[in-house]
């Protein structure tokens, strides 16, 4: 750029003229408008708004003038310049969406593809079953109790009022080991963990004892020589046959839903006097007038045999070092298998120990 | 228990208009569950008649049967008069005989879930047979298929209706009798609680006028009184063993599921059905002297009536005669003094034995008769005598003869103790308010004696030996008030404290291999020395030390599991072999190794066992450990529209492993080793500092083809319980740094055996606290390394909390790295 000319002569200066201004802003603004593309565009402002561009020329002729014209002729070439560039951002801005807009476009994929890399993993849903009914007893307040399967054969038969030659020993068709002096079983219920709570704590007890059992039964769709249990045991003062109802009406309408409610029948069990046998409101026909008559889940009883139950005999109690006098109990247990069959409409007990990951897939990780 | 309605409403005075569905709701409320009931022939309609025998000519067929083409006389049922021709294949007749005939147009029940058979006139084995004569099993009277069903002569015409004959119209309920309440295997128990549930008369069939012991009875000693605390015997002369039971008789024994045999026999079971007391009755004519009860001798032997030659224990109680044991007491007769069709003479013994040896023996011989399930759950031990006389007065009554006038008792029935019951125990227990009255009302009704006010003295009736202590008699009070009043309270338990932390751990776990895509099974812990075979263990492998059952399900299979990988390898073979193309599973879970600590103690149950005896018995039991077990075969990521998968390898194992322990914040370190069922140069031992939790790895290739498994499959087994012992429960918290970060990449060459872990360690130890983390991202072999060395490039990312790091620092952290991994393992800087 030149220097200051003080003789220059304003009049002759034309590319300053009002007009002429102007007309390059106008001529700037249709290129700019006219470009289609960022190709075209950037051609535009080559020629519009670059350095050989006529308004840079221009703005560059503005120190030539008589100081007395600089300043009008400056703002004038100013404004005109302004607006070219702003003109040239709006158009970018406008020509880059429409170009991302044409890419976004033919970046098209589709979605429908299936895209399974790596299977997904799942838990077993007698886990899951285990877990959900030991949550709805942690969540009033009861404690998980455990032990182990294989068992000593006091505890599991012993401890609980079932004396060697109990008939009811053979109510349940025992595994056990060799030699058979070390009296040890695979546990037939879950009722040991219930003796070894009373002998590990002191009343008050509210627990839950979900766990493995084994029976020498055969597998088959209905059986199974190994299947879950699922025991609850509470001692406390003032326990009453009404508590264990009232537990049991709980958790049968958290299992299969409200309005479910359970009914006793006397049975025997050697750890519990009075014992009862639970069966709980059928939840597909729910005994309605009408539906249960084709009911094929309870055959059309409207109740469904659940589990068993009763008021912990005296005698357990004693064997366990727990002042019967000042404390009472109760004790239930149920299949966790049945009631997932039952929940889920499992057939075949097979299924639940096959390992076929197309069975266990369907339940997913919690519930 | 089968219970004929009409049987129990004739000592039960039950309502006519009362349904049986509602009687059996009744009794099922009083615990005598309702398990079935039937309404016999129910399900057949149409013409099922009476019919006699006239001919019947035996044809071998082409297929090696051999048929009967008869010709049966069905009066005018067949609308003609004319005899009808039958083919049978049974051959339990004679012509002569009646039989019972459905008719064409008629339909039998057919198989369970059928809509019925209609039988029709159809050709079969060259003629056409008009009709079936039928078996029991085919009318829906029970199994018996053994042959068809010949009615007694005088039964009926030939022609009449078959189903009065057949006791078709009776409705019988077959109940679920629980092991307490023996009194209720037997028509006088089931219609006493009838009768108390519908608050009407009852009559006792044992109320019974008895003749006096006297001594002129058949001879009997009682060695053994604890055992057998009474015995009557009764004799029967004269009698014509071939008169035929009556029908109405043989329709009951039916109806109640036991099979009609013979005058004699039938009698014997038809007393047991109405009293509960088994009977049993002897040839007199081959006693041989004086019957004596003792206990067996060492080495002693008896035949019993099933043909089956015993060997018997001293514990047993036997009945003998001169010859010796004629009888397994209270369980099952023997051979040698059986009744049979020439028996005139009886001897009818109606005796009280032990509960207890009762069921020893019967668990000893692996014997369940009817007599020694009432025998071993107790009988009424005080109608001996009545049983014996009723028995005395049916056969004669059917068979002709005289009971001899002499009686024989032995012993006398031991009488049952008073129980004290605090008058409010019942309703504190039930949580359900019983008036006084009540409690004693309903004690009486099951037949105690009830006196006192507050503090009951009650004598249990003597067919209830179960009520033994104040809570059974609650049970009884609580039952007759009904359950179903029993209100519904929830308990309100003390501040609960959550899951455990192990508790929760295990969830964890379960949630973070199913993240890791593993899909969790169950399996049965079982295994034997195949299994151990097949994971290719050597003979003194500590796993095959295994707790052994003595009744196992399959004898190949007679050990608890030491390992859980059997049952994820079976699985996983199982689920290629159905389809699959890749599985990853996994089993937690508790496996035994056995103790040497002696045997579990047995203890009383009096009183609580002391803290030292409780410790002796938890000492026996084996340590049962939690186990994880995990298998990776077949294709771990699968093939796509988006490239090529991977199949599972050795890699899949550790990550896995490494994963989990990231999970639960525990340092691992993995080693090489060599372990069976492992790959031996592909087997990782995996540690928390110094401890061994398990193994990650390869399968071995010949595990792999054992199982069925692709070469390459990857299997971990860790121990859930050591693993779980070295989590912290709430980690302390990291400075997260937001100063800018430097990168340093080294490659290192060392001996290609050199462990990468080894060399990390190295650099991670020289590069000191400003190393923010450190990984392995590049493993190089090749000719510019030369032979027997390798290439390992890591990323180190060094970072510091308080300000940006100068190149010197990060190079000279870098320079100390390198030297520490040089001096340590030999590493050279490419």
């Amino acid at each position: 750029m030149s220097g200051p000319n003080t003789d220059y002569d304003p009049v002759e200066v034309t590319a300053l003229q009002a007009e002429q201004v102007t007309a390059m802003r106008d001529e700037a603004l249709a290129a700019f408008a006219a470009a289609g593309d960022l190709a075209e565009l950037k051609q535009a402002r080559l020629d519009h708004a670059g350095d050989r561009s006529p308004l840079a020329l221009a703005n560059r002729e503005i120190g030539a003038l008589p100081p007395q014209a600089r300043k009008e002729a400056g703002q004038r070439v100013g404004q005109a310049r302004g607006a070219v560039s702003k003109a040239l951002a709006d158009r970018t801005a406008v020509l880059e969406a429409e170009a991302e807009e044409r890419m976004l476009v033919e970046e098209t994929v589709d979605v429908t593809l299936p895209v399974v890399r790596r299977p997904r993993g799942a838990r077993h849903p007698l886990t899951l079953m285990s877990e959900y009914i030991a949550d709805l007893f942690v969540a009033m307040g009861w404690e998980v109790a455990e032990g182990p399967v294989l068992e000593a054969e006091w505890l599991n038969f012993d401890a609980l009022n079932l004396g060697p030659d109990h008939p009811a020993r053979t109510m349940q068709d025992t595994f056990w080991t060799e030699p058979a002096d070390d009296h040890l079983v695979l546990r037939t219920h879950t009722s040991p963990v219930q003796a070894r709570t009373m002998l590990e704590r002191t009343p008050p007890i509210y627990v839950i004892c979900p766990g493995r059992v084994f029976r020498t039964d055969p597998f088959d769709a209905t059986h199974s020589p190994m299947f879950h249990q699922v025991e609850g045991l509470v001692v406390d003062e003032g326990i009453t046959m009404a508590h264990l109802k009232g537990s049991l009406d709980h958790f049968a309408a958290r299992m299969f839903g409200e309005g479910i409610t359970t009914r006793f029948r006397p049975s025997y069990f050697p750890f519990t006097e009075p014992s009862a046998e639970v069966d709980m409101v059928c939840f597909v026909c729910r005994g309605e007038v009408g539906a249960v008559d084709e009911c094929r889940t309870c055959k059309g009883e409207g109740w469904i045999e659940w589990g068993g139950c009763g008021v912990v005999n005296p005698r357990v109690l004693a064997a366990c070092g727990i002042d019967a006098d000042r404390y009472r109990g109760f004790a239930f247990g149920m299949g966790i298998d049945r009631s997932f069959m039952f929940r889920s409409g499992a057939g075949d007990m097979r299924a639940l120990f096959e390992g076929d990951v197309r069975f266990a897939s369907a339940f997913g990780t919690d519930w | 228990m089968r219970a004929p309605v009409s049987w129990i409403r004739e000592y039960a005075d039950l309502p006519a208009d009362l349904s049986t569905d509602e009687l059996a709701r009744k009794l099922t409320a009083l615990g005598l569950k309702l398990e079935s009931l039937e309404r016999p022939g129910a399900a057949i309609t149409g013409p099922l008649v009476i019919g006699r025998v006239m001919t019947m000519e035996s044809e071998p067929q082409k297929n090696g049967k051999t048929i009967n083409w008869c010709t049966v006389d069905v009066g005018d049922a067949n609308g003609t008069g004319d005899p009808q021709g039958i083919v049978c294949g049974a051959h339990n007749f004679a012509p002569g005989d009646l039989v019972v005939v459905v008719l064409p147009g008629g339909v039998l029940p057919g198989p369970p879930g059928s809509d019925g058979v209609e039988i029709s006139a159809r050709k079969t084995y060259g003629h056409v047979s008009a009709g079936m004569i039928c078996s029991a099993r085919e009318l829906g009277l029970g199994d018996d298929h053994t042959g068809i069903i010949v009615l007694e002569p005088g039964s009926g015409e030939p022609g009449e209706d078959a189903r009065p004959v057949l006791g078709f119209g009776e409705e019988v309920i077959e109940f679920e009798i629980n092991p307490d309440r023996a009194y209720a295997l037997s028509l006088r128990g089931v219609a006493r609680e009838a009768a108390m549930g519908f608050h009407t008369s009852y009559t006792d069939p044992c109320r019974r006028e008895v003749p006096a012991a006297n001594g002129d009875g058949y001879p009997v000693r009682v060695e053994d009184a604890e055992g057998c605390p009474v015995f009557v015997a009764r004799t029967v002369t004269g009698f014509d063993p071939r008169s035929p039971s009556p029908e109405w008789l043989r329709t009951r024994v039916r109806l109640a599921g036991m099979r009609p045999i013979s005058l004699a026999v039938d009698v014997t079971n038809y007393v047991m059905l109405e009293t509960g007391r088994p009977i049993h009755g002897y040839d007199s004519d081959k006693l041989q002297g004086a019957i004596v009860v003792r206990r067996a001798a060492p080495g002693e032997r008896l035949t019993t009536l099933d043909g089956v030659d015993r060997e018997l224990s001293t514990e047993d109680l036997v009945v003998c005669d001169d010859s010796g044991a004629i009888g397994l007491g209270g369980v099952m007769g023997g051979e040698t003094t059986e009744m049979s069709d020439r028996t005139s003479t009886v001897v009818i013994e109606a005796a009280h034995w032990d509960p207890v040896s009762m069921f020893r023996t019967g668990k000893r011989h692996r014997l369940t008769s009817e007599a020694g399930k009432r025998n071993e759950r107790g009988v009424d031990p005080t109608i001996c005598q009545v049983a014996a006389d009723r028995v005395a007065e049916l056969l004669t009554t059917y068979g002709g003869g005289t009971v001899s006038p002499g009686v024989t008792v032995v012993g006398s029935p031991p009488s049952p103790s008073a129980i004290t019951l605090p008058v409010g125990l019942s309703a504190r227990v039930a949580g359900l308010p019983i008036a006084d009255a009540d409690v004693v009302s309903n004690l009486r009704a099951i037949g105690a004696e009830v006196s006192g006010v507050e503090t009951l003295s009650v004598t249990p009736p003597p067919w209830r030996p179960d009520l033994r202590d104040p809570y059974d008699l609650v049970e009884e009070v609580v039952r007759i008030v009904g359950y179903d009043r029993v209100p519904s309270v929830i308990p309100v338990p003390p501040v609960g404290r959550g899951l455990t932390r192990e508790q929760r751990l295990r969830r964890r776990i379960g949630r973070t291999l199913a993240g890791l895509g593993c899909v969790e099974v169950v399996s049965f812990p079982f295994v034997g020395d195949e299994t151990f075979d097949a994971l290719g263990l050597q003979a003194d492998d500590v796993l095959r030390h295994a707790v052994r059952l003595s009744n196992p399900l399959s004898s190949e299979k007679p050990l608890y599991a030491t390992t859980l990988l059997p049952g994820v390898l079976d699985a996983a073979a199982r689920n290629l072999g159905r389809g699959a193309t890749g599985v990853a599973l996994f089993e937690t879970g508790t496996v035994a190794f056995p103790t040497n600590r002696g045997a579990a103690p047995v203890y009383g149950v009096e009183w609580r066992p002391t803290e030292a005896e409780l410790q002796k018995l938890f000492d026996a039991i084996p340590a049962q450990p939690l186990l994880l077990a995990a298998v990776l075969a077949g294709e771990r990521e699968r093939d796509g529209w988006w490239g090529d998968g991977r199949a599972a390898d050795w890699t899949d194992a550790i990550e896995i492993v490494r994963g989990l322990a990231s999970e639960l914040g525990v340092d691992l370190e993995v080693r090489q080793t060599s372990r069976m069922p492992w790959h031996p140069s592909r087997c990782a031992l995996v540690c928390i500092g110094d401890q061994e939790i398990g193994h990650a790895g390869e399968l071995h290739p010949r595990v792999c083809r054992a199982y069925g498994l692709p070469r390459g499959s990857a299997v971990l087994e860790i121990d859930l319980d050591a693993l779980m012992a070295r989590t912290v429960e709430i980690p302390p918290a990291p400075i997260v740094s937001h100063q800018p970060l430097a990168k340093e990449d080294v490659a290192l060459v060392v001996d290609a055996t050199v462990p990468s872990s080894e060399v990390e360690r190295a650099l991670r130890a020289g590069a000191g606290e400003l190393l923010e983390s450190i990984r392995l991202f590049d493993v190089f072999t090749g000719p510019q390394i030369g032979d027997g060395k390798k290439s390992l490039a890591f990323a180190l990312r060094f970072r510091a909390p308080d300000r940006t790091l100068t190149e010197a620092e990060t190079g000279a952290a870098r320079d100390a790295a390198v030297a520490a991994a040089s001096s340590a393992v030999g590493a050279v800087q490419r």
